[in-house]
């Protein structure tokens, strides 16, 4: 078990206490990307694809650059020729992809030129003068269609439209199958939906001839930005500037904009202009890179009569549209947790990551998790119904029980710890279940339609890069590291440098409190800052919810430096062994000995100014930095794909009531309960918000949203008035319960929860529409169910 | 997502707003409350030359009432009915057509004559006035029509308004009967989205409870706001329980030509359309009581 | 051909504004890069997301909606005419801080515009009143709940007499 105290314990950890970034937000006193505003800055429209797949044939822009205000019009032939190609996270050489489109075009809304004027009004009106000349050419939208031989290719030179298909077997998959009493199997489709933040992506960037730099503000999410930035544009890693102190306005995975950064790095430093480009709605939904997933799963499960699941086979056909940049490891990082909170055995897991002339999918709140937990948990309720047994008594036998953690799972993960019963018992108790299920009953007496639906979901935290070696053997990528940076001040006061852009995850308050927990200082005194791209230690940013573990470690990590010099320095001047010394609020004593004590400021003052008390070889100043890996993290893939995935194992119990009005098939969700373990909470304000808006996000994927296109490849929800997210009215009052299994892999028994409630919430409330059918015999099974989805499926025949 | 040029002016007066539209023709665009123009223009699905702004009109925000009509300034915001007691009082059906119309935020800028003349098919307030049988009074730079509702919608942002007319105000009668009853219906994805398919129905009951009128009307279903006249003759004389009820709302979805898009096919806002129509009808009845 | 310029004159946050501007800048570009206002953000620019809320003459509206020149002779409250004199939160600011009803912090200042307008026309609303008055604003954070116990808190607060 851990060996981080309880909770209790601590001061300043897990209590409720006001946020550090919240006072400058509610005064509108945030810096967004859109907020900065360069002297002679220019700005950027871009001419886009109408079609889905075209030849470009001629592109003139005489007449656009003609015009008054306009500065530059940018072809992809020019830019193709002088910046190098964005990564591919697969080994797909021949799928290449700049941020401007060139000789050819894949998907309706790629970028093909981009206009560069005084304002971004001026821009729009240039971008109309541009004249292109298309040949329409033929393109594929289905991804099973383009799976087939005769197929459509969306990249000819690649040979076949799949980037990445590999059958991994874990386990006597065969044998289980044979044993065991009972199969079914079933197809569910997770649509193509994403996080879509109220910010879009934007950009600006400077160049500086005269020291050979180029500064760049984005709204970024992303590891390896400014990396991968320098080596697209050329330029050495220290020629590039990102400063992560612009406030991001909503990311949850998409806010990747390497192409949107490269074009407008390529401009600022081409047109020695300041340059900025903030993609409009229509930019950003068409051609933004920030579709999910849209992923068909084949299911097959294996069980007894007694509801013992034995292994499960799963086909995860992902369509990722027409590039791909990490688009295909949202397929790996389910591998950590391929069997979900139960015992399953073996399994035999078979992701493929198919092109199409689509937008391109980009990385997405849970990277994929939340899908695949959506297909398992279909399975586990579609066993319960097979079997004739109760959905939460089939969940509670194959759940792993709480004395088993340590456990390692068939595809080569360990769990580090949990107590699902504990946590499920907890949600049903707080939904009062009972009544819940004799409202339910009472609404189906009624006449109406009425489910209850039951998730139980995990949320693998910590992130690591252990997908990239996975399906990529050339790429032996295994670090993926945080740091921290704390500084003591002459005047006492404490500074934490964090190295990466902050999109609402308070991490500034994160850092504060760890820091002050450690040094036993006040949080509300202790500044946090975010280090720019040439100051800043290394970093993966905050993805695969890894913060309160990777930077709270780094910053607990960095404070235990800075409280060790301080008790070398009271050791040295107070004349005694460092264990006689005791620690309490910065102030160092011998036991209770007032008298022979150094205060902080004293200690400060030793640090900063009097080398003469310093102990021998301590370095002067008071500073700390600590750069670590992520906890379990390092290895390669074992030969039939097995790994270490995320360290860390969040667990979220979902209980959900929805009535669909029998004739208009419109659902309405009337409860909502979640119990949650993400063990130690550092703010637990922090931890609800993000699990209430992961809730939201995950009713939007399940009910209303998604990027739908027309037969003939155009995307059909551009504007907010198709693509519907669910506002205060459809979001209902969510009750979280909190449960604590501490992680042993942590310095306080933390967590991730960055990704909470978006990776259970879909398959509950799936599960409670399928609830509601499973009396007509009938079922959805596609995500969003839409009322036109619902009372279609009521007017179709019963499938039982 | 900017709008294309183009010159602005605010008139001082309706006629004088008629004598531009008259100089521009279809070169010149009215703005009210802005609430769908704007978005167009930001899309440059609309790109008007010349922008005549007539949110200062006051001749174009009176609400009035006689004996039997209620009378709206074409530009009277939408927040002002809903606070307006007289209208509230009269013309209850289009305050509750009210509750549906975008948010708090829209409605505190946009119009009882923009929703109009903007006509989208599943519009709120122009369902309303074809149900009522509302008049709409155009002027031009010479000369004052009268067109009902009814006569005004063609098709998705098509109707009987010439470039150089402006609506000036709506007369919706009003119900003088002693016991009447309303409701609007709406099926929307979420609320405040354009509707699925939406119904409007009201009625008046004589002591007995029979039907001396009735109107009803459906909307979002079809190319524009469908009213169903011959539906609510159907019922006068009638004592309005489920039976009569369920027989008007299929003659109803009967008599729409239903279309299909990204959110709801033919068939389901057909069937939409005989369930809305049912529960508003239903409701109506039961205002009445 | 340089675009007309057409000159508006208003109050913003109390304070006389007289600028020109094209008749095609929207009312939040102008408040933003005009003025810098950039508490106001932009969401969608086409009346859906509601993150560019203002009041105008004390109503909530979107200032994505309207030309900047419309609003000619108008009175227009930012979220930084919400805060305190000297800059720091307001009673209801002050509840959305102690309620973490905020992550990004970019729907925000539209939310705190839209619930104001709501407590100055009613001091005590019900959940259902709070959802309704903030349901033409979008929020992808939060998931809305520490919103309306903010505003709930912030109702409180008043009625007990905080300013």
């Amino acid at each position: 078990m851990s060996s981080a105290p309880e909770p209790a314990a601590f001061r300043y950890i897990g209590k409720q206490r006001r946020t550090k970034e919240d006072p400058r937000f509610v005064t509108g006193r945030g810096r967004y990307v859109a907020d900065i505003a360069l002297p002679g800055m220019k700005h950027v429209a871009l001419v886009t694809s109408p079609h889905a797949s075209a030849r470009i044939k001629a592109i003139r822009t005489e007449a656009a650059l003609a015009m008054e205000g306009v500065h530059y019009v940018l072809t992809g032939e020019e830019l193709c020729a002088n910046v190098d190609p964005l990564l591919v996270g697969v080994d797909t050489p021949k799928v290449v992809r700049y941020p401007l489109a060139h000789g050819v075009v894949r998907y309706a809304g790629e970028w093909i030129v981009a206009v560069v004027a005084d304002s971004r009004a001026l821009a729009e009106d240039a971008a109309e003068k541009v004249e292109i000349d298309y040949e329409p050419t033929p393109y594929v939208l289905d991804p099973e269609q383009a799976l087939l031989p005769d197929a459509v290719l969306v990249h000819p030179d690649h040979g076949s439209n799949v980037l990445y298909r590999r059958t991994f077997t874990w386990g006597p998959v065969a044998e289980d199958f044979a044993h065991s009493q009972h199969q079914l199997s079933f197809r569910v489709h997770w649509g193509r939906s994403a996080t879509v933040p109220i910010e879009t992506f934007g950009v600006a960037a400077q160049w500086h001839p005269g020291t050979q730099l180029l500064d760049i503000w984005a709204s970024i999410q992303m590891p390896k930005f400014p990396d991968q930035t320098a080596r697209a544009l050329r330029l050495p890693g220290n020629a590039v500037r990102v400063h992560f102190d612009v406030d991001v306005g909503g990311s949850y995975g998409v806010k990747r904009g390497i192409k949107h950064t490269v074009l407008v790095g390529y401009l600022a430093k081409r047109l020695g202009m300041p340059v900025r480009f903030i993609e409009d709605r229509l930019e950003n939904m068409r051609g933004g890179d920030m579709h999910g997933p849209d992923r068909i799963f084949d299911m097959t499960a294996a069980f007894d009569g007694d509801g013992t699941i034995r292994s499960l086979k799963i086909r995860a056909l992902d369509d990722v549209g027409a590039y791909a940049g990490r688009s295909p490891l949202q397929l790996g990082k389910p591998v950590g947790a391929i069997v979900g909170p139960y015992r399953i055995n073996s399994v035999e897991y078979e992701p493929i990551s198919v092109l199409t002339n689509k937008t391109a999918q980009e990385a997405v709140r849970g990277f994929g998790q939340a899908p695949t937990n959506y297909a398992i948990e279909t399975a586990i309720d579609r066993i319960a119904r097979h079997l004739g047994m109760d959905r939460i008594e089939l969940r509670r036998k194959n759940f792993i029980a709480k004395d088993q953690f340590p456990y390692l799972i068939p595809s080569g993960s360990t769990y580090d710890s949990g107590d699902f019963e504990a946590v499920l018992d907890k949600a049903l108790d707080a939904a009062k279940f009972d009544d819940l299920v004799a409202a339910r009953d009472a609404a189906r007496e009624a006449g109406r339609l009425a489910g209850i639906g039951i998730a139980t979901c995990l949320e693998p935290s910590g992130g690591n890069s252990a997908f990239e070696p996975l399906f990529n053997p050339k790429n032996e990528t295994t670090t993926w590291m945080d740091s921290c940076l704390v500084r003591v001040d002459l005047s006492g006061a404490i500074t934490g440098v964090m190295n990466t852009s902050t999109s609402g995850q308070g991490h500034e308050t994160l850092v504060s409190t760890v820091l002050g927990e450690v040094l036993e200082r006040d949080p509300d005194s202790i500044r946090v800052v975010h280090a720019d791209s040439l100051n800043a230690l290394p970093s993966n940013s905050p993805v695969g919810s890894r913060m309160a573990i990777m930077l709270g470690g780094a910053a607990a990590g960095a404070a235990k430096k800075i409280k060790a010099a301080l008790m070398a320095i009271a050791a040295h001047n107070l004349g005694v062994p460092e264990a006689a010394l005791e620690y309490r609020d910065g102030n160092i004593s011998v036991g209770d000995d007032a008298s022979k004590s150094l205060s902080w400021d004293q200690l400060v003052e030793i640090a900063h100014r009097k080398f003469h008390k310093l102990p021998p070889g301590l370095e002067p100043g008071l500073q700390a930095k600590f750069v670590w890996e992520v906890p379990t993290g390092g290895g390669l893939p074992t030969a039939d794909g097995r790994i270490q995935m995320y360290p860390c194992y969040s667990f979220e119990a979902h209980i959900v009531l929805v009535e669909i009005d029998p004739l208009t098939a419109q659902p309405k969700i009337l409860d909502y309960v979640c119990g949650h373990d993400c063990g130690t909470m550092i703010n637990p304000a922090i931890v609800h918000g993000m699990t209430y808006g992961g809730i939201a996000h995950g009713i939007g994927a399940a009910l209303y949203e998604k990027f739908a296109f027309s037969d003939n490849g155009q995307l059909a929800s551009q504007t907010f008035m198709d693509y519907l997210m669910p506002s205060a009215m459809e979001v209902p009052g969510i009750e979280i319960v909190d449960h604590c299994t501490r992680s042993p892999l942590t310095e306080f028994g933390q967590k991730g929860s960055g990704e909470a409630g978006y990776l259970g919430a879909p398959a509950a409330i799936a599960s409670a529409i399928n609830d509601a059918l499973a009396a007509l015999g009938k079922s959805v099974d596609e995500l969003p169910m839409t009322p036109l989805a619902i009372w279609t499926t009521l007017q179709g025949e019963s499938s039982k | 997502m900017k709008a294309a040029p183009f010159e602005y002016v605010r008139p001082e007066s309706l006629a004088e707003a008629c004598a531009l539209l008259e100089e521009h023709g279809p070169d010149a665009k009215l703005i009210a409350g802005g609430q769908s123009l704007v978005p167009m223009m930001a899309m440059r699905l609309a790109r008007p030359a010349w922008l005549v702004d007539i949110n200062r009109l006051e001749e174009l925000k009176a609400i009035s009432i006689d004996d039997n009509t209620l009378t709206i300034g074409a530009a009277v915001r939408q927040c002002v009915i809903e606070r307006d007691s007289g209208a509230q009082a009269n013309l209850p059906l289009l305050g509750r057509a009210l509750k549906w119309v975008g948010h708090v935020q829209t409605r505190n800028r946009g119009t009882v004559g923009g929703s109009i003349v903007h006509a989208d098919p599943s519009a709120e307030i122009p369902l309303v006035a074809c149900v009522l049988d509302a008049t709409l009074v155009l002027k031009d730079a010479s000369a004052t029509s009268e067109v009902q509702a009814r006569e005004f919608f063609f098709a998705p942002m098509v109707t009987a308004i010439a470039p150089e007319q402006c609506l000036a105000e709506i007369r919706f009668p009003t119900w003088g009967e002693a016991r009447v009853g309303c409701a609007f219906i709406e099926v929307s994805i979420r609320h405040g989205d354009f509707a699925l398919v939406s119904a409007c129905a009201q009625v008046a009951l004589d002591e007995e409870g029979r039907c001396i009128r009735a109107a009803l009307g459906i909307g979002g279903a079809s190319p524009f706001p469908h009213a169903l006249p011959e539906v609510g003759e159907m019922l006068v004389g009638r004592k309005l329980d489920e039976l009569a009820i369920v027989e008007a709302a299929g003659a109803a979805a009967d008599l729409i030509d239903a279309d299909g898009d990204l959110h709801a096919t033919a068939d389901y806002r057909r069937h939409l359309a005989r369930v809305t129509a049912a529960r508003a009808l239903a409701s109506a009845v039961e205002d009445a009581q | 051909m340089s675009e007309r310029l057409y000159k508006v004159r208003l109050k913003v946050n109390g304070k006389d504004v007289e600028a020109e501007v094209p008749s095609r800048q929207t009312l939040v570009d102008f408040l933003r890069d005009t003025l810098r206002l950039t508490g106001t953000h932009v969401g969608c620019e086409h009346g859906i997301c509601g993150a560019c809320s203002i009041l105008l003459d004390n109503e909530p509206v979107r200032s994505c909606l309207m030309y900047a020149v419309q609003a000619e002779g108008c009175s227009v409250t930012t979220i930084e005419g919400l805060s305190n004199p000297d800059g720091t939160p307001g009673v209801l600011q002050d509840a959305f801080c102690e309620m973490h009803a905020l992550q990004c912090g970019y729907c925000t200042p539209a939310m705190i515009v839209a619930s104001h307008a709501l407590l100055e026309s009613n001091p005590a609303p019900s959940e259902a009143e709070i959802r309704d008055a903030i349901g033409g604003n979008l929020c992808r954070c939060t998931g809305y709940k520490q919103i309306v116990q903010a505003v709930q808190l912030a109702a409180e607060n008043i009625a007990k007499g905080a300013k």
